[in-house]
């Protein structure tokens, strides 16, 4: 090799660490980029946190009177589709960002230095799930003020907002290949929740699918998200719900299986252009 | 051994569908040189820029960037090389020191020597007192200039620049090219592409015209110039001076063939050198009594270049060529 004349100055440290060290330590480094913004753009999570509040809030007192739920108050079965939703659509914001970071140059500079590639998605969807940390403590905190009372242990209830933030990590996987194939981020925020709602609205969140039409019943029992809703529940209220609990965790396994793999590929591409 | 190119590209093809954004390109860039690549929007120049840097594989064709293939292998090429353009590729939600330390962090250097070297850059370009505010209150020349000092953290032996200075006001383009010129003289290699042909006579010591994602011409900026025809003095004289007297005044400086337009009283003057001797034509006319209502020194613009060498205007290439420039550069004025 004579292209001694061209050696970087400095040794770089990447040769005595390996890829998977790198791969890390990128995205912790982009993730703490991520996480300095948030208080420089606060529209963004001041959404994020009223929306489970407003939700809260609006089925508690709207509609909660009209809805009877069997064994139970109307929030302690309100609050794990509340916990959910809130998750879900705090995710969509993932896509957005995701969108941004393709639009501007930003992405041209991080491509041309000796870092890890997958650190911009994985480090912005580290930052995602650590601002979501907050939104589920803001749906706690404002469900334990109208009156929510949990059952069972407090182990059962960190486990239900673990399996909330596997939910959130979820949902921005799948964001964030919207983002990768959406160009505009404007319409990324708005293709990123109507396509949701069905999930969250045809669903156990707000009333017993007992209730609904059978056909509706039919998608809305065996949807993910709904089986999703139905495991935290089970948690939350300690009533026996292994096998929602299971399936939902087959389903955030089987889909994070598919959505990793498929947004590096798309990324890949989009970006190689 | 064998002295290796810092940049050697042969036979680069690219194209988008049915857009062929690079046919061909040939280029070869020696080490510490500068070389400007000189062409309208969608000639390629972008193209060919992001083939160099490892953010896309060209079709077909070699490249090598410091002796190493872009393609197989672009993560060591990535350690030798920095980038920096048009987009202004920083953070505008961080500060400037903040996205200096994002990317020295994801270089993966070691804190103490970027960390000095992050100051000395902020220092240099000027932005020590900048460093602590937002980038989004930064002016469009600030940008740009921690755009370059991003691109520099890696203390890269080869530089690109794409269209540095397009979008900036003449104090940002001045500003812009002396740094560069710092740094040509410091040894790095730069290779800088550009729609003036001004900032190309300036910065490079070698310049490629490139026109249909192929290179066009070959030279120093004096051998192009001399292709074009170098400046044009312009004059249009009063009523009551006669033509020819002034004709036979200008003489001594003209470089080629004088046109006259007697019903515009104009006159059309090749000149070389033609802002060292303004003053000295001026007294000369003065003394043969010819009073002049205009007077302009033209220099050859990319127009000129490009009607010289292909028969067209840079303005119709960009109609020709599907621009591939991801938006719209801002409008030359000059």
């Amino acid at each position: 090799m004579n292209n001694r004349q061209f050696a970087p100055t400095e040794r770089l440290t990447a040769r005595s660490r390996s890829a998977l060290y790198w791969a890390l330590a990128d995205a912790v480094v982009v993730a703490k980029r991520q996480i300095r913004q948030i208080p420089r753009v606060p529209d963004e999570l001041i959404t994020a946190m009223l929306q489970p509040i407003i939700i809260v809030l609006l089925f508690r007192y709207l509609f909660g009177g009209a809805i009877n739920v069997p064994g139970t108050s109307y929030i302690n079965y309100l609050m794990a589709g509340a916990f959910v939703q809130s998750a879900v659509f705090a995710s969509a914001n993932t896509g957005v960002g995701v969108a941004n970071d393709l639009k501007r140059g930003l992405i041209d500079r991080f491509r041309s230095l000796p870092m890890a590639p997958s650190a911009v998605l994985t480090g912005r969807i580290f930052a995602d799930l650590l601002r979501n940390i907050f939104v589920i403590l803001v749906t706690w905190a404002i469900g334990l003020l109208v009156g929510f009372q949990p059952a069972g242990t407090f182990l059962a209830w960190i486990a239900a907002s673990a399996l909330v933030l596997l939910v959130s990590l979820v949902f921005s996987w799948l964001s964030a290949l919207v983002g990768l194939l959406i160009p505009s981020p404007e319409a990324v925020a708005q293709a990123g929740i109507i396509w949701l709602l069905p999930f969250i609205f045809a669903s156990s969140a707000f009333v017993p699918v007992s209730t609904m039409p059978s056909w509706l019943r039919a998608f809305s029992e065996h949807q993910p998200v709904s089986l999703m809703m139905d495991a935290v529940r089970g948690l939350l209220l300690n009533q026996p719900a292994s096998s929602a609990l299971w399936q939902a965790l087959v389903w955030c396994g089987g889909m994070l299986l598919v959505l990793i793999p498929l947004d590096m590929w798309v990324y890949g591409r989009r970006t190689a252009r | 051994m064998t002295k290796v190119p810092a940049i050697l590209a042969e036979g680069v093809c690219k194209s988008y569908g049915k857009t062929h954004a690079l046919a061909g390109l040939d280029l070869v860039v020696e080490a510490g040189s500068v070389l400007g690549a000189l062409g309208p929007n969608g000639a390629g120049k972008t193209t060919a820029v992001r083939i160099l840097t490892t953010l896309l594989k060209p079709d077909s064709g070699r490249v090598e960037v410091a002796g190493l293939d872009v393609v197989t292998q672009a993560a060591a090429v990535r350690e030798r090389i920095g980038l920096a353009g048009q987009y202004a590729a920083v953070d505008e939600l961080l500060t400037g020191y903040e996205n200096l330390t994002l990317f020295r962090q994801l270089s993966h250097l070691s804190r103490g020597v970027a960390k000095r070297r992050a100051r000395d850059l902020l220092e240099r370009f000027d932005l020590v007192e900048a460093a602590g505010r937002l980038v989004k209150t930064y002016s469009g020349g600030m940008r740009r200039r921690l755009d370059l000092a991003a691109s520099l953290i890696l203390a890269p032996s080869i530089l690109f620049l794409d269209e540095p200075t397009t979008g900036l006001d003449l104090r940002g383009r001045l500003t812009m090219w002396a740094l560069i010129q710092d740094l040509a003289r410091s040894g790095t290699t730069i290779f800088l592409t550009t729609q003036y042909l001004e900032e190309a006579d300036h910065l490079a010591q070698q310049i490629v015209v490139i026109d249909e994602g192929r290179v066009i011409a070959t030279g120093t900026a004096d051998a192009l110039k001399a292709q074009v025809g170098g400046e044009r003095l312009e004059l249009t004289l009063a009523p009551g001076s006669a033509l020819d007297v002034a004709v036979e005044a200008l003489g001594p400086y003209r470089s080629g063939e004088v046109q006259v337009d007697t019903a515009k009283r104009h006159l059309g003057v090749p000149v070389t050198h033609g802002a060292e001797h303004l003053a000295a034509i001026v007294r000369d006319l003065d003394a043969a009594q010819i009073t002049l209502t205009d007077l302009a020194l033209r220099r050859p613009t990319l127009d000129d270049v490009f009607l010289t060498l292909t028969g067209h205007t840079a303005t119709e290439a960009k109609e020709v060529a599907e621009t591939e420039e991801r938006q719209p550069a801002t409008r030359r004025s000059q």
